[in-house]
């Protein structure tokens, strides 16, 4: 146990009024507008949560139209993530790759979304072929933008082609206008840049809150992990607020399209904009939420105060925290990072909800950071978060426990338009291969990347947005470095692709699996690649050891997978779902579902759109989309058993100090499990017994979850499968499956 | 030597354990956890109160959480 008693708190007291403004030049800025297509549409508001209609544009013949949301698009993809991978798919070839022309950026907040009544609703995905994976890659992310479309009259928008210049897309979704304009003089970087946009479209101070903008920054012009920044203007604080689509890189296509932003005004937000058919459930299952968070979440985790952030010292007391890319799960040094340190540092507004009517409210703003580094040097500004994520890949994983730094890591994160989840896990690999040799000053440039050497790592992220040095290498990812440093010949490839914590192309969020075989199907089992939001089973696994079986671990992830995807489908954040629960979940039969928040899902979504659905109906909404996003990877070159292999280096130790850190545990499960002996033998020996063990352990997980997601050997969907789902009504789908023996 | 099991590992035990005591022991810092033992529920109220006797079977279920 390395964490402190929390020391008292002092509660952050800053002056708003000395933060950086970025007001100068909005005028000159506005007046270099040109615009190249302006066109009316009729705005509308949703019924039963949904437009109809879809807004398409294309960026190289600046087309605009709209295009009709079917019923069978309802039917078989509800919403959300599933139209953007349906847009998506009718959009490419097996063959186009994420800079191609054909590629599009889809952004859909699902039918539920903008309901005011329920936490955690405002969300939009987004989906686009990924420069990093080369399959589709979806991203959930608040801010406004999603639901002032939505309510601007369109469930998806849909951006495809290029730019000849950089533009803006405007939609005013109170005057019925959509217009693209030049934008020559525009700044790149995230919170300048959004703040002078929302000043700029909204007609008075009183408007600001129906503007979001969608935009990233300097870095996704030069790197693969660009992400996209969803704002909100905090009317409390007097500033834009950023939300992050981050993975996999739909900041570069993006910026590749020329797209500087996206822009849109909604109407003012009222309660029923949605036009549900029972308002009356959408409220009375709000407020019971409501009474809950009041009452639970102190007892709970806190999320009203620390946000995400409230499981820093937690993961590094169950060793889960990724310390020195992913070698160790805990450090001496967390407390420095911990909750209470973040509680210290964030103003505790009253309300700090990504989307209106979250009284869980778990975007913390850290207000007050003078930065001391980068082109913003001297600026005081207000950093979104830290949420978990960035407090362990920003922090522990490459050894920053400086808090200041670790802010400014995530300030630059945002405004340059980085995901701070791929960010931390590259950096961390970097730092790895700069203690193992594979890296030297003389190959970074001149960049001392030791573990913890904030100033080093700011400057990589600074050089990354330049697009100058070994940031600019950096910004390539772990897969590419991996490929790059192999091609060097600047070290051992095992070890490189070993301690290279990625799959799919997708770098790893920051869980360390390796203790948990079924978290390790948990991150690389996934679609897109290893991301937390398919399923989180850890303790399931590891702690509780409620799953013992192949068999139990399969069952896992068949379920979690399904119920996390549906949040993708509606527009719903996943926080509300299970980081509070109600007094008597305990008396449940399956607490960890938190069976009461189950049936208030099903609830919202019937009152929404009047279709009655039970667990069962929910899973097959979410079943079809996930098989369909399995297919869409095998028609694009992927998603197949081979690319279900995860790095060692999350499955088990790669290195004579991981394995000495738990050779406990280590030598407990050679003699237990393996019935191997381990004394007398050296710790490499030890190691390649561990490592085949294990992988063959992983290799039957594979086997069981394929079969119970009705999957063949290689990870096929079967046409057995598809039938059940409905899917055999698309020839493609049919033909791809049988191509590949399903 | 007296022992309990927990999650499925044995524990020695000691007279007077309480399940805060345990849960401290294992460093079990969560805060959404259900405890069962022999698969009697545990209130939260009665953390510093209950007993864990000698030879029983404990359940300390660890919520989900992450992401």
């Amino acid at each position: 146990m390395s964490v402190n008693p929390a020391p008292t708190i002092t509660p952050c007291d800053v002056d708003f009024t000395k933060r950086t403004e970025y007001h100068e030049g909005l005028e000159a800025i506005r007046a270099a507008h040109r615009v190249l297509k302006e066109v009316a549409f009729a705005p509308s508001l949703p019924r039963k949560g949904y437009n109809d209609r879809t807004l398409y544009v294309d960026l190289t013949t600046r087309e605009v139209k709209e295009k009709p949301v079917t019923q069978q698009m309802k039917d078989l993809f509800v919403g959300g993530r599933g139209f953007g991978l349906w847009h998506l798919w009718n959009a490419v070839t097996p063959a186009t790759r994420w800079n191609d022309p054909e590629n599009e950026i889809v952004i859909s907040p699902g039918p539920v979304a903008g309901i005011t009544q329920y936490p955690g609703s405002g969300k939009s995905l987004v989906v686009s072929i990924s420069p990093q994976t080369d399959i589709p890659i979806d991203s959930n992310v608040g801010g406004y933008f999603g639901p002032l479309l939505k309510f601007s009259g369109f469930d998806a928008l849909e951006l495809q082609g290029k730019s000849d210049q950089d533009v803006i897309l405007f939609i005013d979704g109170q005057k019925g206008i959509i217009r693209v304009e030049t934008a020559p003089l525009e700044p790149a970087d995230s919170h300048v840049l959004a703040e002078i946009l929302t000043l700029m479209y909204a007609e008075d101070e009183a408007d600001r809150v129906n503007i979001s903008v969608v935009c990233t920054g300097a870095a996704a012009e030069h790197s693969l992990i660009g992400m996209l920044n969803f704002t909100w203007w905090d009317k409390r604080r007097g500033c834009i607020r950023l939300k992050q689509a981050g993975r996999g890189g739909i900041g570069t296509v993006f910026r590749d399209k020329k797209i500087r932003a996206l822009v849109c005004r909604g109407p003012a937000v009222k309660a029923d904009l949605n036009h549900p058919v029972d308002f009356e459930t959408l409220a009375r299952t709000g407020i019971k939420l409501h009474q809950e968070i009041r009452t639970q979440d102190n007892l709970q985790c806190k999320m009203r105060r620390n946000g995400t952030a409230h499981i820093v010292e937690i993961m590094d007391a169950y060793d889960l925290l990724p310390v020195h890319n992913f070698q160790y799960g805990s450090h001496p040094d967390t407390h420095k990072i911990a909750s209470y340190v973040w509680e210290g540092r964030c103003s505790q507004m009253t309300s700090d909800g990504c989307w209106y009517g979250c009284s869980m409210g778990c975007a913390k703003g850290a207000d007050g950071l003078v930065l001391k580094t980068g082109p913003y040097k001297g600026h005081m500004v207000t950093v979104d978060g830290p949420e978990y994520e960035n407090a362990a890949g920003l922090g522990s994983n490459g050894g920053v426990f400086d808090p200041d730094s670790l802010l400014e890591l995530n300030f630059y994160c945002d405004t340059y338009g980085i995901c701070t989840i791929t960010y931390g896990t590259l950096a961390a690999f970097v730092m790895e291969c700069y203690q193992r040799g594979i890296l030297n000053k003389e190959r970074t440039g001149g960049l001392e990347l030791t573990w913890g050497n904030a100033e080093a790592d700011l400057e990589m992220m600074h050089q990354m947005a330049r697009g100058e040095g070994f940031g600019r290498i950096a910004g390539q990812g772990v897969k590419k470095m991996k490929e790059l440093f192999i091609a060097n010949g600047w070290g051992d490839p095992q070890l490189i692709n070993d301690i290279g914590m990625e799959n799919k192309g997708l770098e790893y969020s920051q869980y360390l699996s390796k203790e948990s075989l079924a978290q390790q199907g948990g991150y690389a089992l996934t679609n897109k690649g290893p991301q937390h939001d398919e399923a989180w089973v850890i303790f399931m696994d590891m702690v509780n050891k409620q799953l013992p079986t192949f068999e139990d671990k399969a069952e896992a992830l068949y379920y979690f997978p399904l119920w996390r995807t549906w949040f993708g489908l509606m527009g719903f954040c996943k926080l509300p779902w299970n980081d509070v629960a109600p007094a008597d979940n305990a008396t449940t039969a399956e607490p960890a579902k938190i069976p009461e928040h189950v049936q208030n899902y099903l609830a919202l979504f019937t009152a929404t759109t009047g279709i009655k659905i039970d667990v069962e109906t929910m899973l097959m909404q979410s079943a079809r989309v996930y098989n369909f996003q399995r297919i869409f990877n095998i028609r694009m070159g992927k998603g197949l058993r081979a690319n279900d292999l995860p790095p060692y280096r999350a499955v088990g130790p790669v290195t004579r100090e991981e394995y000495e850190s738990r050779s406990e545990r280590y030598d407990k499960q050679m003699l237990d499990e393996i019935g191997v002996d381990p004394a007398g033998k050296s710790i490499e020996e030890k190691m390649a017994i561990t490592r085949r063990y294990r992988l063959d352990r992983y290799s039957q997980l594979c086997d069981a979850v394929y079969a119970r997601r009705g999957w063949t050997p290689d990870g096929v969907p079967t046409m057995a499968r598809l039938k059940e789902l409905g899917l055999d009504v698309l020839p493609e789908v049919v033909d791809i499956v049988k191509a590949h023996g399903g | 030597m007296s022992m309990i099991q927990v999650n499925g590992d044995p524990l020695a035990w000691t007279p007077g354990l309480t399940v805060r005591g345990l849960l401290q022991a294992k460093n079990y810092i969560f805060p959404m956890l259900i405890v069962t033992i022999d698969d009697r529920r545990v209130e939260r109220a009665d953390y510093d109160r209950e007993l864990i006797p000698d030879g029983s079977v404990v359940q300390v279920i660890h919520l989900l959480s992450g992401g």
